[in-house]
């Protein structure tokens, strides 16, 4: 088991009125754990979701500039060592969208009642959209945010060649999106999903933190769909958790 | 209402699907969709898949894309009947069902499809192979396949005792790539080997592996 470290402000709970203030906060006890940092964009991917359910969660911190994703104590439960990982009273898991789709299915009770739809064939229709995220917009998008977001930070040298490559295959990709979404508010249809939430993360750091955010923002039906699913309070709360972590 | 699956008989994203409707005896209609005269980049299938990627999937009024959202459609829609390929009646069992399909799509899939792409595709376009590409994710897919290794000699299929869709997920790539120089990369993992042999053995694969002729002369 990974050592917890008190100093760390950890526990989100959802009923906390003083989140904002550094101290930290005592909940009770709730067997649902995120291992990982909330900067990471698949930790984020997982949080956000958590939190539209309204699932109360311990985050654990993982230090990823000391490698301690690559420990055999952490590979036991997430033998690719990478974050998050997920840990609740049933099961351990990995791959964030994996346990996001894990998470709407237990509860689905909870929260936001229709996050991963309500009947087959809206969930197919989240589905598929979740699929070409994680196989298209995923890989180019990725690649930007680490070469243009992380690597300055990290002092590490960025690989123009990648840069404009990736670009080019994104630029594509998000045409193909403008076009889907001038025809619907939401990738699956008229209700936020787990499809859109999916997206948060990488598209967070492009628009925020690159000089990249015009890839989206310049298109008239990306633009409008990024404005509104990023002040969703879930996402705002996991941006919160970002500067605070 | 039959189904209709829009592909080729040797793409992988359509016969991953294939496979799925054998496993769950479901009857369909294969609709040709040229690919090398672009028919995927334009409409009418750009309203199929705005992508322009093969397959798509129509049931009735419901049109998908991405195979294995459609693997997935299939497999719960159909979860009373044939083989049960997502467990949906075991809360764990599903939920490592789900994780597993993450890691053919996240950290197995970028690895072999380049190089199945650069050995087997390329020459057909008439492009030559790049070397470094292959050599850059075979170093990739040894790393992904030790720990399936490892996986594997714990249970005796991804998720468990028991083939899934998340085993089903890799049939396509790794048939193709198993007719590469690379195929030690699978051979010399004793466990890796076994379950290979094993999902490649079932009836519902074999069916579909007839038409995957890619590469074949």
């Amino acid at each position: 088991m990974l050592k917890k470290k008190p100093d760390r402000k950890q526990d989100r709970s959802r009923n906390s009125k003083t989140k904002k203030t550094k101290k930290t906060i005592l909940i009770m006890a709730t067997p649902v754990k995120v291992y990982g940092p909330p900067l990471s964009t698949a930790v984020s991917r997982v949080l956000a979701c958590l939190l539209e359910k309204d699932v109360q969660f311990q985050l654990l911190s993982i230090n990823l500039s000391k490698g301690e994703q690559k420990k055999p104590d952490f590979r036991k439960i997430q033998p690719f060592g990478q974050v998050p990982a997920f840990q609740d009273d049933v099961i351990s898991l990995f791959e964030s969208r994996a346990i996001c789709r894990y998470i709407c299915e237990k509860h689905p009770e909870k929260g936001n009642k229709g996050l991963y739809g309500t009947n087959p064939l809206a969930k197919a229709s989240i589905d598929q959209w979740l699929e070409a995220e994680g196989q298209t917009f995923n890989p180019p998008s990725s690649v930007l945010v680490f070469q243009l977001a992380f690597a300055p930070r990290m002092k590490l040298k960025q690989d123009e060649t990648l840069i404009k490559k990736n670009e080019e295959k994104l630029a594509k990709v998000l045409d193909v999106y403008d076009k889907w979404l001038g025809e619907r508010r939401f990738l699956a249809g008229d209700e936020f999903s787990l499809a859109d939430l999916s997206h948060l993360p990488n598209t967070h750091y492009l628009v925020n933190a690159t000089d990249r955010g015009e890839l989206f923002t310049s298109r008239k039906n990306v633009g409008r769909w990024w404005d509104e699913i990023s002040s969703r309070d879930s996402w705002k709360e996991v941006v919160n958790m970002q500067k605070s972590g | 209402m039959a189904l209709k699956l829009y592909g080729a008989p040797m793409s992988t994203g359509t016969t991953r699907v294939m496979i799925a409707l054998h496993e769950k005896d479901l009857d369909f209609e294969l609709v040709p969709v040229d690919l090398f005269a672009g028919e995927q980049k334009e409409p009418p299938f750009l309203s199929k898949n705005p992508f322009g990627l093969i397959p798509a999937l129509e049931d009735g009024d419901l049109t998908l894309f991405e195979s294995r959202a459609i693997t997935a459609y299939v497999a719960e829609k159909h979860n009373e009947t044939g083989t049960d390929l997502i467990r949906h009646r075991d809360l764990k069992e599903s939920a490592l069902v789900k994780v597993w399909k993450e890691v053919e799509s996240q950290q197995y899939d970028p690895a072999i499809s380049p190089i199945v792409y650069q050995h087997v595709v390329a020459p057909i376009r008439g492009q030559s192979p790049d070397q470094a590409i292959i050599d850059a994710n075979v170093e990739k897919l040894g790393k992904v396949l030790d720990i399936y290794e490892a996986r594997l000699s714990e249970s005796k299929y991804l998720s468990g005792d028991f083939y899934s869709l998340a085993d089903l997920h890799h049939l396509p790539f790794t048939y193709y790539f198993m007719k590469t120089p690379y195929a030690s990369l699978i051979n010399e993992r004793p466990h890796v080997k076994a379950w290979w042999e094993d999902i490649s053995s079932r009836p519902a694969f074999k069916k579909v592996a007839e038409g995957m002729t890619f590469g074949d002369l």
